[in-house]
């Protein structure tokens, strides 16, 4: 992964999309848009959020603190 | 720059993930608080030998089972007599209460009045969310002014408690209310209340949408959490008679309102004993007490 914008860090997200239960709270309350619902689905039949735009990801963590599931965790990653 | 390992969410060393995923609804607020709770407890540092999580009954009562902590899940509404009973036994023990509205100020409504009366050293966090979610959506003390529950098919005709105000009227020493909107804030205070020394009692409004928020037509758990951006004003210190919720319109005012010291059950309890007993007595949990 890299980054063309120039920032120290990097944000990452790793999401366990078997325990989401696709409430669409972590895409909605994201202030970068950095994760998306995805268009698949889990063996639930749950829609899960998919890390479409790792380029906006500011690390923040707020989709971790929000998601009620632990599905979501969002972290900053300093680059090397 | 490459990554190879993922960094594991903190929160998940504080689950018993073989549990998961949970019986909460999607959307429901409960695990979202769960989150900032799991975080404070890293925050604080407190031993999780000295730390113990007391649930009644209820879709929060479920919280006790799923934390990988000293957990209890007592019998409805109980979850305070049995936190005060094991504070009690062993002082040393951080004693956390976790349950809902319906546990807490309807069937434990005594238990909360008379906890925070004698200013009993438990932490107590209560999950908001406006009926009886388990037991199908009855109405419960906290119910909105004329909403719907399962019991109040033509609207609640009661007006529901401000708790806040009832607990720091019984002498609650840190009051702080907060929704699942304020992830961050509701952290933090949550901090402060597991170094507080007395009765703390912190109000988590939350949505359960399954129930409440469809009965009531009022959206999915994402429009809550967007009505408590919007209606949430903060005014810390705020006098509590202020901090009704009587209608669903009305503005939420969420902060830390009360934040003081007095001495707590155990404190007069030694004093009173002493002052009785002299050198006779041995002061009990006296460093924790
Ligand atoms: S860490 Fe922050 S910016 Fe990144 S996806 Fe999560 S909420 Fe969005
Ligand atoms: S908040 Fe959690 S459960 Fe809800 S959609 Fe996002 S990852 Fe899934
Ligand atoms: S019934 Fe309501 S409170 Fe209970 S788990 Fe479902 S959404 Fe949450």
């Amino acid at each position: 992964m890299s980054t063309s914008t120039g920032r120290k860090f990097i944000g990452l997200v790793v999401i366990n999309s078997e325990r989401c239960k696709g409430c669409e709270i972590c895409v909605s309350f994201c202030p970068t848009g950095a994760i998306v619902m995805s268009r698949d689905f889990n063996s639930k039949g749950y829609h899960y959020p998919e890390f479409k735009h790792p380029e906006k990801c500011t690390g923040c963590g707020l989709c971790g603190l929000y998601c009620p599931d632990f599905a979501i965790y969002g972290y900053r990653e300093k680059v090397e | 720059m490459s990554v190879t390992t993922y960094r594991e969410n903190p929160v998940e060393q504080f689950l018993r993930t073989d549990r998961m995923p949970h019986i909460w609804c999607p959307g429901c607020g409960i695990g979202t608080s769960v989150n900032c709770f799991a975080r404070a407890v890293l925050e604080c540092g407190i031993p999780l030998d000295k730390l113990a999580i007391v649930s009644g009954i209820g879709c929060t009562g479920r919280v006790a089972g799923y934390l990988r902590l000293d957990s209890f899940h007592t019998t409805h509404g109980r979850a305070i007599p049995f936190a005060t009973g094991l504070k009690l036994a062993n002082p040393e023990l951080s004693v956390v209460v976790y349950s809902g509205d319906g546990d807490l100020a309807a069937i434990g409504g005594n238990h909360l009045i008379h906890a925070a009366r004698r200013n009993m050293d438990i932490k107590v966090i209560c999950v908001n969310n406006f009926n009886y979610g388990m037991t199908g959506g009855q109405v419960a003390p906290t119910t909105h002014f004329g909403r719907l529950a399962t019991t109040t098919p033509y609207g609640s005709p009661e007006i529901p408690f401000n708790l806040p105000h009832l607990v720091a009227s019984c002498g609650a020493v840190f009051v702080a209310r907060w929704t699942t909107y304020h992830v961050v804030q509701l952290q933090r205070s949550m901090v402060k209340a597991l170094k507080k020394k007395g009765f703390a009692f912190i109000e988590v409004l939350a949505p359960c949408p399954t129930l409440y928020m469809r009965r009531n037509r009022l959206g999915s758990s994402v429009d809550m959490m967007k009505l408590f951006k919007e209606k949430s004003v903060v005014k810390h210190g705020i006098d509590t008679k202020e901090v009704a919720i009587t209608n669903y319109e009305d503005p939420i005012i969420v902060g830390e309102f009360v934040d003081t010291e007095r001495p707590t059950w155990l404190d007069n309890y030694n004093e009173i004993m002493k002052k009785r007993l002299g050198d006779k007595y041995v002061p009990w949990g006296v460093n924790n007490g």
